[in-house]
């Protein structure tokens, strides 16, 4: 039998093709070519070799921002994942609360960035904000424009409030798949609700948790808006995550060739994160 | 307007047609000798052709980076272990 080839559907990828040029190839290679040079405006670049990645691989101000992005993903995760698990487990499996519960569940993830961090800026206010106010009345010195301690605080919960719902959900469509044969097989043996936890659901959840890992470590990993609105980066430097600083460096201070090279190992990282997440979902789809 | 906003340079334009070439080559080596359904490598995962290259490119961005943080700008010894780095992963993984 002659194979039948057709070519002509390589034509409607182009559109694609075309949009992601100009929209991030372009882009990148641009930032690509300041990362060797450096500029006073004016179009003018002079050539500096590597000498903006060696800077910024030894900067103390990138390791420390490095570092804060890497303690706030890593305490968002860790409070998020089982949060997340355990209001699944808790949720009504039918009924009208059912659907109560999914849409009070969606709400958070309805609501745009910088509203979260604005909405937070005001609930976390010392003298106005209800959460800072409250705080303060009960004893606690609290104030999260002055105090780093209280900025972390603040812009924890303000993660865990916005994002967690989508543990939520990812978690409950995993529980929903279980047929009921398991739980009836646990009750005849006698299984108490740790086991059937840890035996039927968590094994049933494991695909739709690691993506729920992964998309929270890649988002987390590359929030700006948020933080931004709620405290600048600051008190100081305290809450200057990754994106924060990268922004600082090329338009706060106009050092294009710094913030490129700094894109660039932050866009190597992200695309490592990437790549992993691509593959573990695909290990996990072959089993 | 030209061009002249990308701020090119021969080396980071090197750069490119280094990858692109790498592409069209791999998609040539394909048509001519097809590589077949995807390998079972050392890192335990399955991989074509495309995956390798992808592989290799970001180890040596890695390879790299690693060593101006921690040795010096002088590139000529990345540039060895990244060739050595891009054939191993061709062979094994």
């Amino acid at each position: 039998m002659n194979k039948t080839e057709n070519q002509k559907a390589w034509l409607f990828v182009l559109p694609v093709v075309a949009l992601v040029a100009f929209n991030a190839v372009i882009p990148l290679m641009t930032v690509v070519n300041y990362s060797v040079q450096e500029t006073f405006g004016d179009n003018t670049f002079f050539w500096s070799g590597v000498l903006w990645f060696e800077q910024v691989l030894h900067s103390e101000r990138f390791h420390a921002s490095l570092g804060r992005q890497l303690l706030f993903t890593g305490t968002i995760l860790v409070i998020e994942i089982p949060l997340g698990v355990a209001i699944a487990l808790t949720m009504p499996r039918k009924g009208v609360w059912l659907s109560v519960c999914l849409v009070l569940m969606a709400l958070p993830l309805l609501i745009p960035w910088n509203v979260v961090g604005a909405m937070w800026n005001i609930f976390a206010l010392p003298d106005i904000g209800l959460m800072g106010w409250t705080l303060n009345k009960i004893g606690f010195d609290f104030n999260f424009t002055r105090q780093p301690g209280d900025a972390w605080f603040t812009l924890i919960i303000m993660d865990v409030w916005h994002w967690t719902s989508l543990v939520v959900l990812l978690a409950y469509a995993g529980l929903s798949s279980i047929p009921d044969a398991y739980y009836q097989a646990a009750k005849i043996d006698g299984a108490g609700r740790w086991a059937i936890f840890r035996h039927i659901q968590l094994p049933k959840m494991k695909r739709v948790l690691t993506i729920a890992l992964l998309l929270r470590f890649m988002d987390s990993f590359m929030i700006y808006t948020e933080p931004f609105v709620l405290t600048g980066g600051g008190p100081g430097n305290s809450t200057t995550l990754l994106s924060i600083d990268l922004v600082k460096i090329a338009l706060g201070q106009f050092d294009l060739g710094p913030a490129a090279a700094m894109s660039l190992i932050y866009f190597l990282i992200i695309l490592l994160l990437s790549w992993i997440f691509y593959t573990v979902m695909m290990r996990n789809e072959e089993q | 307007m030209g061009l002249s906003w990308m701020a090119w340079t021969w080396p980071t334009a090197a750069f490119f047609v280094f990858v692109a070439a790498c592409l069209i080559t791999l998609t040539v080596w394909e048509l001519k000798v097809p590589g077949g359904d995807p390998r079972h490598g050392v890192f335990g995962i399955d991989t074509t052709r495309g995956d390798r290259l992808f592989i290799s490119l970001l180890g040596s961005a890695f390879i790299f980076l690693a060593w101006m943080g921690l040795v010096s700008t002088l590139l000529w010894g990345p540039l060895a272990i990244a060739l050595v780095w891009g054939f191993l992963v061709f062979r094994y993984v």
